[in-house]
């Protein structure tokens, strides 16, 4: 049971840096949008995990997918962050009841998934976006790329989401 | 002593976030400076191989078209050459020669951010050099950042920090070509007088005054002006002649006297 854990960790984390600088890091909607899957790896992991482990390994997949997009630790720093804030996110969306021992994802309603997906996201892109470009002369073009992005990122990540669905068990 | 060590404890989450955060920080606001790390980029054997194996498979699929391209590029350094008066035997002297000039191909190419930068398949071990100029047959593509043993990774003039020298066509007057992140086929001038006469479609090229690229290498037309408020300078926007969004092959050209320039120009600066 824990080694399978590993292993599918291990596998999607692989597969999804993959995705992400081979095939999303290249698509450029409309000439600068590119959505983001990895953040699915933050969705999917599982809850009752060590808090210590789950960020730094968030952090390492922000960074391998900063190594090959040149984007120096952008990516690491977004990812880490809501990885870090993931449990107050879960709170929120979910009540005090992710806390207990049976709960799963699977068994929640569709629209909280989709708000603590979307909170991911947003956090996330909000981070990223006003780290790359860094300057409030700009604000208009970050929040033009927030806002396009986390549209794109969060339709594909549902698009995926329902492909690979985590089996109800 | 035991409750700092308690308070480590309770709030290691936190902490741990916090150095990752700092760590990440760190790495960022040091790659706003001019020459980003030297060891996380995109030219090393992980990234390099991976996407170099990626591009092996997907370069087939657009063959025709770049048999195409360079056939055009062909054809237009053949028209030049036998138009060109030729002297009677055709000798290169050695001696004389300022470039040299050597193929690569484009594996990885970003546009969408607003730093970007492009990774080539050689590197090193192919003699490429951090500052070697990058050309497509259409024009300017960027400048060799850094060099791993088989891969490197070119600034792209679409990147905030790029600044190359570039002059009118067929006049002296030249101004520094950047970049303001907003679309990927517009690049800026600035720095040219208003006393010059400007019109819009003209071409603009590599200026002679940089140890990178040769002189009249295209870079693009004019597609807009206006003065800036200060009124002394023009504010120019260029469309390129090259297609961001689409490079394959690529040229890298290196200055033979690059080092002698860049050592007369440090010896300058020393002695004032």
């Amino acid at each position: 049971m824990n080694n399978n854990y590993y292993f599918i960790n291990t596998i999607r984390f692989v597969l999804l840096a993959l995705i992400q600088v081979l095939v999303f890091n290249k698509l450029n909607f409309f000439g600068f949008i590119n959505p983001m899957v990895y953040i699915l790896f933050l969705y999917w992991y599982p809850i009752k995990e060590n808090r210590a482990a789950f960020i730094g390994v968030s952090f390492f997949l922000g960074f391998v997918v900063d190594f090959f997009s040149d984007t120096m630790a952008l990516n690491a720093a977004a990812t880490g962050t809501i990885a870090y804030l993931r449990p107050a996110i879960m709170r929120f969306v979910f009540g005090v009841n992710y806390e207990f021992q049976s709960f799963r994802l699977s068994n929640t309603t569709k629209a909280q998934q989709i708000t603590f997906l979307a909170l991911l996201v947003i956090v996330h892109h909000m981070i990223f976006f006003s780290l790359e470009i860094f300057s409030f002369a700009n604000l208009l073009l970050i929040l033009k790329k927030i806002v396009a992005t986390t549209g794109a990122t969060l339709l594909l990540c549902l698009l995926f989401g329902s492909l690979f669905s985590v089996n109800k068990e | 002593m035991q409750q700092i060590i308690n308070l480590v404890i309770k709030y290691k989450t936190t902490l741990l976030y916090l150095l990752l955060l700092l760590i990440s920080l760190g790495f960022t606001i040091q790659s706003h400076s001019y020459h980003h790390s030297k060891f996380f980029n995109s030219a090393n054997w992980i990234s390099g191989g991976i996407f170099s194996m990626s591009t092996s498979v997907s370069s087939y699929f657009d063959l025709n078209e770049e048999n195409k391209s360079l056939l055009e590029e062909n054809e237009r350094l053949r028209r030049l050459l036998l138009n060109t008066p030729t002297p009677n035997e055709l000798s290169i002297d050695t001696t004389a020669i300022n470039y040299t000039i050597q193929t690569a191909r484009a594996i990885k190419n970003a546009y969408a951010g607003p730093r970007n930068y492009i990774t080539i398949d050689k590197g090193k071990k192919q003699g490429v050099t951090q500052d070697m100029g990058v050309i497509t047959s259409l024009g300017i593509l960027g400048i060799v950042e850094n060099t791993s043993n088989n891969y490197a990774t070119v600034q792209s003039i679409l990147n905030t920090r790029s600044s190359i020298n570039a002059k009118l066509k067929n006049t002296a007057h030249f101004g520094s070509l950047k970049w303001n992140e907003k679309q990927y086929n517009v690049v800026q001038l600035e720095e040219i007088p208003r006393l010059v006469n400007l019109k819009i479609g003209d071409t603009i090229v590599t200026g002679g005054s940089s140890s990178i690229f040769p002189e009249n290498i295209p870079i693009g037309v004019i597609q807009k002006f206006d003065l800036t408020t200060t009124k002394n300078f023009y504010n120019i926007d260029i469309k390129l002649f090259n297609d961001m969004t689409n490079i394959k092959n690529v040229y890298i050209i290196s200055n033979i006297n690059q080092e002698e320039i860049r050592e007369l120009e440090e010896a300058t600066k020393n002695e004032q």
